[in-house]
């Protein structure tokens, strides 16, 4: 295989962060080559100065042997180099033939060529087997199909090397399979793929090599078959990563949740929840697993005071808490860590310090009669930065200044740092590196250790699996099984998370 | 949905010119005051049209504008100042010196577009107070400059105004104009008529060119237009400037085609109407230019009632105050933009700088 593209000693320098230390990084013709490493690695970083986004302070940039040099996205998809962002850029009221076509538009006429277009889209579609409806708005299409829409995006350009920045953080394990479909049948026609993501079983699984950048450099390379999850974890975390939580077996006692035949509309006002009775126990954890959209979210907002449910109970510690609003609930012991971690476990604007009193700021020490007592709360900020690891340049600078993974562990300390007797905890680890991962599923083991009742929602079976004592599977609003996580395996929930039905 | 903000639109105003009949048709022929009423509204409608469309093209690249105001009122100013000077100074003429006071007032409200483009694109300044900055420059400027040159001793006008250059003169549109009593519809005057193709060439630019998708790719999501080597700012400032041209267009309107004379903050609010029509109008061209028909008929029915106030019967004699029929235009628009019909929505990223 031919090497067509190679990056020698990019450097890149940010106010205070080295993001890119003169790495170096080739592709060969038609291979799917990882990029792996934590967040804030710096892979983002090398793959914006290869688009051209950015101007790398030194280094070289080779394309087919010859130097080149890029001074915005124009030059990149002029020598057949494409990305998809981790943030997708696609216009969400304009169509995906719009989408497609924008930067560089067909014209009949002095008028746009949407037909034409069309066509074409169809075409490729077609030919790399990416199924798309050219005329749907954007807005109105599943997040897997968008994806698929940016990389024909890619493909309308000619664009011989295609970029994929975490392409599965957002996706389903059924689309994540759809995509690396996709991948291969990219490759077997001549495209070549730089794969980014921070997980290691994917990386494994798909790629040809495998180069793993850690703080701005590159620590290794490695080829998936002559290697395996633990080394690369160590590489991507420089140190040894416990990959598989260790966990006493769980002592449950008395029923903590109680849920009983519970009805929940989502958003259209269409039945989410269809009749969903199970209860929780202390000391136990039960996992709740099934493909995104089966009710999972909306069952959540319903448990924490979030949504009105439609009928059915929900009983926490003996007390009717249905339909009561959030306070009273979280008052009798709730602690949330919520699917969408910017817009309802975080006010972004806010310092790090006011984000981790946002339950109980009105309760002393933190509110005494309408007054904030700053100097609790300070306190307490500083105390919780430092158990919880929460890396940020002090408790006082917005929460947005914060990495994904650093905004989580706020809220997993706020939420886990009071007295509680049940945690829900949804899509706890989404989009988080493998060093967070083992923290928060360390501190969910630990809650359970201490008697409280957990209730993990994830789409990530492997999650559920090494955390769950139990497992709910959810199918189309409803609860179509629960065991015990000793007694099944993974292609059986995986079944029945597809809706096969369970044996009576 | 649409059809249902039309049909409204179209209620209001059916409505608004039904008042007037009823009150006047003792003296008038229903007939004659409808095609009376309908031609006032297109007419009385052209400033609030043109400075709707100045919104629609800031906004869908993503800039608010609520300078328009200010920028109606400058040109307003400049073009009657320019006019007057070709006039009486270098005696032009009468048309010629029209024509080349609209076009000092279309340049105007280019260079204010561009002010605007300055102050919100590039020093990324709160969109909301450069465009408040606009409107006191424009309110200051053009009563400064009115006081010097036309009433202080020694000025170029010699401490007097001088004779105006009239309006613009009526169109006559062959077969149209022709049509027996309905033919008054169409006799209008030029900055009328070319509010109108304005609405339909906006409609056709953003909607079918190159020039108009990515317009509102930047007003939607400026960083997906730059990833595919589109030059935001480049985009904003243009459409921004072209949004001035417009409202120059609308300040023309004011002291070179409705009256012949200019008269301080004579543009009374008409600026933010606009803006409340582009809103209820959703950010489009033909949107923007039923609502602001909505206005131009209320202030239709204003004119026509001064004009038929003996005929209001006395237990409504509320309304011959011209005070209280004065605020039905601003009436409608609260109402109207309290929401009573149909969600609107901006482009995404309205009024959000662009940061690279
Ligand atoms: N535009 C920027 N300005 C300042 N710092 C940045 C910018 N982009 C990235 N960084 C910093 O550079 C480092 C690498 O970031 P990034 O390349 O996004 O990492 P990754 O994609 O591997 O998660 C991080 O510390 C990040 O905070
Ligand atoms: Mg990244």
């Amino acid at each position: 295989m031919t090497t067509i593209l190679e990056l020698k000693g990019i450097t890149k320098q940010f106010p205070g962060v080295l993001a890119n230390d003169h790495v170096d990084f080739d592709l060969k013709k038609g291979e799917i080559h990882a990029l792996l490493g934590e967040n804030g690695a710096g892979k983002t970083t090398l793959m914006n100065i290869l688009y051209g986004l950015y101007k790398p302070d030194s280094g070289e940039l080779y394309r087919d042997g010859k130097e080149v040099s890029l001074n915005s996205p124009k030059d990149a998809i002029a020598i057949g180099i494409g990305m998809v962002h981790q943030h997708f850029m696609l216009i969400p009221v304009f169509t995906v033939t719009e989408n497609i076509m924008l930067g560089e538009e067909k014209l009949k006429n002095a008028v746009l060529d949407r037909n034409g277009v069309s066509a074409k889209v169809g075409e490729l579609s077609q030919k790399y087997g990416l199924e798309i409806d050219p005329e749907s708005f954007v807005e109105d299409i599943p997040v897997g199909v968008q994806q698929r829409v940016e990389i024909v995006k890619t493909l309308y350009r000619k664009a011989e090397i295609l970029i994929l920045d975490e392409p599965t953080a957002v996706l389903t394990p059924q689309e994540v399979e759809d995509l690396f479909r996709i991948m291969r049948e990219l490759t077997s026609q001549g495209v070549s793929i730089i794969f980014i993501t921070h997980k290691l079983k994917e990386v494994l699984k798909i790629a040809d090599r495998i180069t793993v950048m850690r703080a701005g450099k590159v620590v290794g390379t490695a080829i998936p078959s002559e290697t395996d999850e633990s080394h690369l974890a160590a590489m991507m975390v420089g140190r040894e990563v416990i990959l598989n939580v260790e966990k006493e077996p769980a002592q449950p006692k008395e029923d903590v949740l109680q849920v009983i035949d519970l009805k929940v509309n989502d958003l259209r006002g269409l039945e989410a929840v269809r009749g969903v009775t199970f209860s929780v126990r202390a000391g136990e954890i039960l996992g709740i697993a099934g493909v995104q959209g089966n009710g999972q979210t909306e069952l959540v907002e319903a448990l924490t005071g979030l949504r009105q449910s439609t009928g059915g109970k929900v009983v926490l510690q003996g007390k009717d808490m249905t339909n009561n609003p959030p306070r009273p609930i979280i008052e009798n012991g709730l602690s949330h860590i919520p699917e969408d971690r910017q817009r309802h476990g975080l006010v972004l604007a806010y310092p790090v310090a006011d984000n981790l009193v946002l339950c109980n700021y009105y309760l002393p020490p933190f509110g005494v009669n309408f007054v904030m007592q700053n100097k609790a709360i300070d306190e307490n900020a500083r105390k919780l930065v430092k158990d919880f690891d929460i890396r940020t340049p002090s408790p006082f600078v917005p929460t947005s200044n914060l990495s994904g993974g650093n905004q989580q562990k706020v809220i997993v300390a706020r939420e886990l740092s009071r007295p509680v007797q049940l945690l829900i905890a949804n899509q706890p680890t989404r989009g988080l590196d493998v060093g967070s991962i083992e923290y928060i599923h360390r501190q969910i083991v630990n809650m359970r250790g201490k008697g409280v009742a957990v209730l993990l929602v994830s789409a990530e079976l492997d999650e559920i699996m090494s955390l769950a004592d139990r497992i709910a599977v959810m199918y189309q609003g409803k609860i179509v099984d629960i065991v015990d996580t000793q007694k099944t395996t993974k292609s059986e929930l995986g079944l029945k998370m597809a809706g096969a039905q369970a044996q009576a | 949905m649409e059809i249902r903000r039309y049909t409204f639109i179209a209620l209001i105003i059916i409505v608004l010119i039904g008042v007037v009949v009823v009150v006047g048709k003792s003296e008038v022929s229903p007939g004659v005051i409808i095609v009376s009423m309908i031609a006032t509204t297109i007419a009385v409608a052209t400033p609030l049209t043109l400075g709707a469309l100045t919104g629609v093209f800031c906004e869908r690249a993503g800039v608010v504008n609520i300078g328009i105001e200010g920028m109606m009122l400058a040109s307003a100013f400049f073009g009657w100042f320019g006019a007057i000077y070709m006039n009486t100074i270098l005696k032009m003429g009468a048309f010629p010196s029209l024509i080349i006071g609209v076009i000092i007032a279309v340049i105007t409200g280019g260079l204010l577009g561009l002010l605007h483009a300055v102050l919100s694109v590039t020093f990324k300044v709160d969109q909301i107070i450069g465009g408040t900055v606009i409107n006191l420059l424009a309110v200051g400027i053009s009563g400064f400059l009115n006081r010097q040159l036309f009433f202080e001793k020694g000025s170029i006008f010699g401490g007097q105004v001088p004779h105006a250059p009239g309006v613009l003169p009526r169109l006559h549109i062959p077969l149209l104009g022709d049509i027996p009593v309905v033919g008054t519809v169409f006799e209008q005057q030029p900055i009328t008529i070319a509010a109108i193709l304005l609405v339909i060439i906006t409609h056709y630019v953003l909607f079918y060119t190159r020039w108009g998708l990515r317009t509102r790719a930047v007003g939607e999501h400026p960083r997906a237009a730059d990833t595919v080597g589109i030059n935001v700012y480049r985009m904003r400032y243009l459409n921004v400037i072209i949004g001035g041209l417009i409202a120059g267009l609308a300040g023309a309107y004011f002291t070179l085609e409705s009256v012949p004379s200019f008269e301080p903050l004579m543009t009374n609010g008409r600026g933010f109407i606009a803006l409340a029509a582009m809103i209820f109008g959703n950010w489009s061209p033909f949107g923007s230019w039923a609502a602001a028909l909505v206005f131009g008929a209320a202030s239709a029915l204003q004119i026509n009632l001064q004009f038929f106030r003996e005929l209001i019967p006395p237990q409504w004699a509320f309304f011959q105050s011209s005070a209280v029929v004065g605020m039905v235009p601003y009436i409608l628009t609260m109402l109207i933009m309290t929401g009573i019909i149909g969600k609107t929505r901006a482009p995404a990223a309205d009024g959000i700088p662009y940061e690279k």
